[in-house]
């Protein structure tokens, strides 16, 4: 550590030429000068060794008697034993949400069910912390984003809808609305808690009941929440969780007693869940894959922008179905974003999921770990220039170095096949409307970003890009109030908003 | 015809040095709050911080003595011994050879002395550089300096530059910082057009600091952040490194490590020292020191044990 005194100056006259040729170009170093110290989150998850389904209100044991084991990814031990649920206990579920749905929460006035809505969202806030770190233990996201995203997202999930409950009257002007009765949903492991919250808090703030199935990765947050309902006395049967894999996913979308099934979670499934329900009267809303376009203009804050397309591919290590994985560069900028996000990139912090300063934790599963590493040497193979920060891994666990694709083509499988995982893929463009072409050539249409200073080119992609959901000049924004869903294989519904709201009622 | 216009002439400047979105760089400001700095890595933060320190008295009410005892302070900031002195004391011009008589000649503090008719930079470039000449001639080994804020919201760039120029003639030898007063320049798109204007024209090792500390709104996580950008990219343009001072509200060594991991995260490593990066304060060296004091004890120290007053130290 020098002590005060400043270098001497040589010379008044300063180089101004050092990027030219015979020198080297100036570069920062980001070493380990200022290492930081472990800073692991402390609080106790209260896990239980052993978590039964969630039926009438009840913890019970599976029919079968079987479990399965629940391990965190950031260091493949086992956290948990999760139930694996049998036909006989989806029919169980589905019974009790039937017996709740025409005894009590159907019927009860919107102000009631409020009641309990605000109940749980206050409970879940209470326990923020605990739910935190259960959230990163089972699914290896970084314990930032589960303590300032996901937790407090769910929780105003639950808040916003709980306001809706006696409001519903003005839902859809000039029409009354109703129940639809039994719901049956599936998420997904990429934010188990959040799409639960996602799901639910509507579905009972239009009086609906519901069996719901987590991921089989992620199960726990979920069974953590079912505590929660408990403690706030919500009637039983009015939710019901059953855990397993896609067997019983597709026993709770199958049962005749759903009047409409939600689903989120990869395009391939959303086909066969449409395939299988097609002819029957259930409403179904799918919220699918995505291959979202980030479109970067030459007049964009470039900072602020780099800044944008990391927040868009890495967050939650790019599981996220707007994930912003294919970046549009205009091509006069091309060199400069790439440079600017190669330094960002070296400055991400990879490792313990349960650190608070790592940017990118644990991929969830072996599973998705294998599917991302045979896409990137698709991409490697196709001829694309990787790179990738020289960061050190943890020894046990699936983690990925965030990664970089540029030279990419659009008929790269790295283009067009959803990684879900932290891999970018950069193209470039020279006009607005090849910009809008190239961001509408997948088959997918969930989200795009645009960065640009000019307001009316954001307002003119706005409307031509075929995506639900298009960020300008930021990205993976949500707010409960704001719909969110998808064009073309994306799926189809909103959630969030009013619009979310009218998916989970009948008009009359 | 071209309009030639204030707002023309900004446009056009923008336009060259790239525009900031506000909300983009408060958004990036806040990660810098929410790193978890522990430990060895706490230590080394805070005493770093202590060497950056640019310890500052600049009030009406200043007297030999007070500078005086703020230069005791300055090189030896607490009774433990292994604390490190600060960068430099910060005093008005005409204290500068009594903060030198009290510092000796061979200090490791050095002095900076504000000048150029700090801090509204209203007096006649003449008289400004005569400041700046007698203080250098009164033993001052860097001089902060205020930007021509009028002519820089009036469009006329060439004024602002050609004075900071006469500035870094009458420096000399000695270290010059260019404070672009913030606060002053309203957006964040003026904050790293100004700095560019400076940088062009400064030395290696020369400053930027945000503010005189005088007005309303002074150095905050958001304008650092944009004036770390601008030296960035001017130093990955040019290879031309310049020094960065944040001034005026911050207080608390947390808001200081704040700083310094914006730094580490933006300029990285070579930038963590004092002569690259200061911090323009006075009653954070204190709080530097409670805390030091009580990563080593475990405990917070009563304020008395830090020589600490409302009039001096």
């Amino acid at each position: 550590m020098p002590s005060a005194p400043v270098a001497k100056k040589s010379s008044r006259t300063p180089q101004r030429v050092a990027s030219r040729a015979g020198r080297r170009a100036p570069e920062l170093i980001f070493g380990d000068l200022w290492a930081f110290d472990p800073a692991p989150e402390s609080a106790d998850p209260k896990l239980k060794p052993r978590y039964d389904l969630f039926i009438n209100g009840k913890f019970v044991a599976p029919k079968g008697g079987k479990y399965f084991d629940s391990i965190n990814p950031a260091n493949e031990r086992k956290l948990a034993e999760i139930a694996l649920a049998s036909p006989a206990d989806v029919d169980a579920a589905y019974a009790a949400a039937q017996r709740a749905a025409n005894g009590v929460w159907g019927k009860m006035p919107g102000r009631e069910r409020a009641k309990y809505l605000y109940r749980i969202a206050r409970l879940l806030q209470d326990r923020a912390r605990e739910f935190a770190v259960a959230e990163t233990l089972d699914g290896g996201k970084p314990i930032k984003e589960s303590r300032d995203f996901d937790v407090p997202m769910a929780a105003a999930h639950f808040f916003y809808h709980a306001g809706w409950a006696d409001k519903l009257e003005y839902v859809a002007p000039g029409r009354r609305v109703a129940p639809l009765g039994v719901v049956g949903q599936v998420i997904p492991w990429n934010f188990p808690l959040l799409m639960c919250a996602w799901k639910l808090a509507p579905a009972l703030a239009m009086g609906n009941t519901v069996v719901l199935k987590p991921a089989e990765t992620t199960s726990i947050t979920a069974l953590k929440l079912a505590e929660i309902f408990q403690d706030a006395g919500l009637p039983p049967g009015v939710v019901n969780f059953v855990t397993g894999a896609g067997d019983v996913g597709a026993a709770v979308l199958n049962h005749p007693t759903p009047a409409k099934i939600a689903f989120t979670g990869s395009t391939e499934v959303g086909k066969i869940i449409m395939r299988s329900l097609a002819g029957s009267d259930k409403k179904m809303t799918m919220e699918l894959g995505g291959k979202a376009a980030n479109i970067i203009f030459d007049d964009a804050p470039l900072d602020q922008a780099v800044e944008g397309i990391v927040n868009g591919i890495f967050f939650n290590q790019g599981h996220v179905c707007c994930a912003g994985s294919r970046l549009l560069v205009q091509e006069g900028i091309a060199e400069k974003v790439l440079a600017k996000l190669k330094a960002r990139i070296r400055t991400l912090r990879v490792g313990d999921p349960l650190d608070k300063n790592t940017d990118i934790g644990a991929i969830n599963s072996r599973e998705q770990l294998t599917r991302i590493r045979a896409l990137v040497a698709a991409g490697v193979k196709e001829g694309c220039a990787m790179f990738q920060p020289d960061c050190a891994l943890p020894p046990k666990g699936f983690y990925f170095r965030p990664t970089i694709f540029s030279g990419v083509s659009m008929s790269s499988r790295v283009a067009r096949e959803e990684i879900f995982g932290p891999v970018l893929s950069i193209l470039t463009f020279r006009t607005v409307d090849e910009a809008i072409e190239k961001a509408n050539n997948t088959a997918y249409g969930l989200s795009a970003g645009v960065w640009t200073d000019k307001g009316s080119r954001i307002l003119k992609l706005s409307t031509e890009l075929k995506a639900g959901v298009v960020w300008a000049n930021t990205y993976n924004k949500f707010d409960p109030a704001s719909p969110f869903g998808g064009y073309k294989e994306s799926g189809f519904g909103r959630e969030g908003g009013r619009q979310g709201l009218l998916d989970y009622c009948k008009l009359i | 015809m071209l309009v030639r216009s204030p707002q023309a002439a900004l446009q056009r400047l923008f336009d060259e040095v790239g525009s900031v979105d506000q909300i983009g760089i408060d958004e990036r400001v806040v990660k810098y709050g929410t790193r978890s700095v522990k430990k060895a890595a706490k230590l080394w933060g805070l005493r770093t911080a202590v060497t950056m320190v640019d310890l500052t008295t600049l009030e009406g009410k200043d007297t030999p003595g007070k500078v005086a005892s703020l230069c005791q302070k300055a090189l030896r900031p607490h009774d433990d011994a292994s604390i490190p002195p600060v960068a430099a004391v910060c005093v008005y011009s005409s204290m500068v050879r009594h903060a030198r008589r009290a510092l000796g000649n061979n200090s490791a503090v050095r002095i900076a002395s504000v000048a150029t008719a700090f801090p509204s930079g209203q007096a006649p470039l003449k008289t400004r550089l005569a400041e700046v000449k007698a203080a250098v001639a009164d033993g001052a080994d860097e001089i902060d300096m205020v930007i021509n804020r009028g002519a820089f919201l009036a469009g006329e760039f060439d004024r602002v530059q050609d004075e900071i120029s006469a500035v870094v003639t009458a420096c000399g030898a000695a270290t010059l910082k260019v404070i672009l007063e913030v606060s002053e320049l309203e957006t964040y798109d003026s904050i790293r057009a100004a700095s560019f204007l400076a940088m062009r024209v400064i030395r290696p090792g020369d400053f930027i600091k945000t503010s005189t500390g005088k007005t309303s709104l002074n150095a905050t996580l958001g304008n650092n952040q944009v004036m770390l950008e601008a030296i960035r990219d001017f130093y990955l343009d040019t290879g031309v490194a310049i020094a960065m001072k944040p001034a005026g509200g911050i207080r608390t060594a947390k808001q200081a490590l704040t700083f310094l991991i914006a730094v580490k995260e933006t300029l990285g490593d070579a930038w963590l020292n004092n002569a690259r990066y200061r911090f323009g304060a006075s009653s954070l060296l204190n709080d530097l020191l409670r805390q030091l004091e009580k990563e080593k004890t475990g405990a917070y120290q009563a304020p008395y044990y830090f020589s600490e007053a409302a009039e001096s130290y």
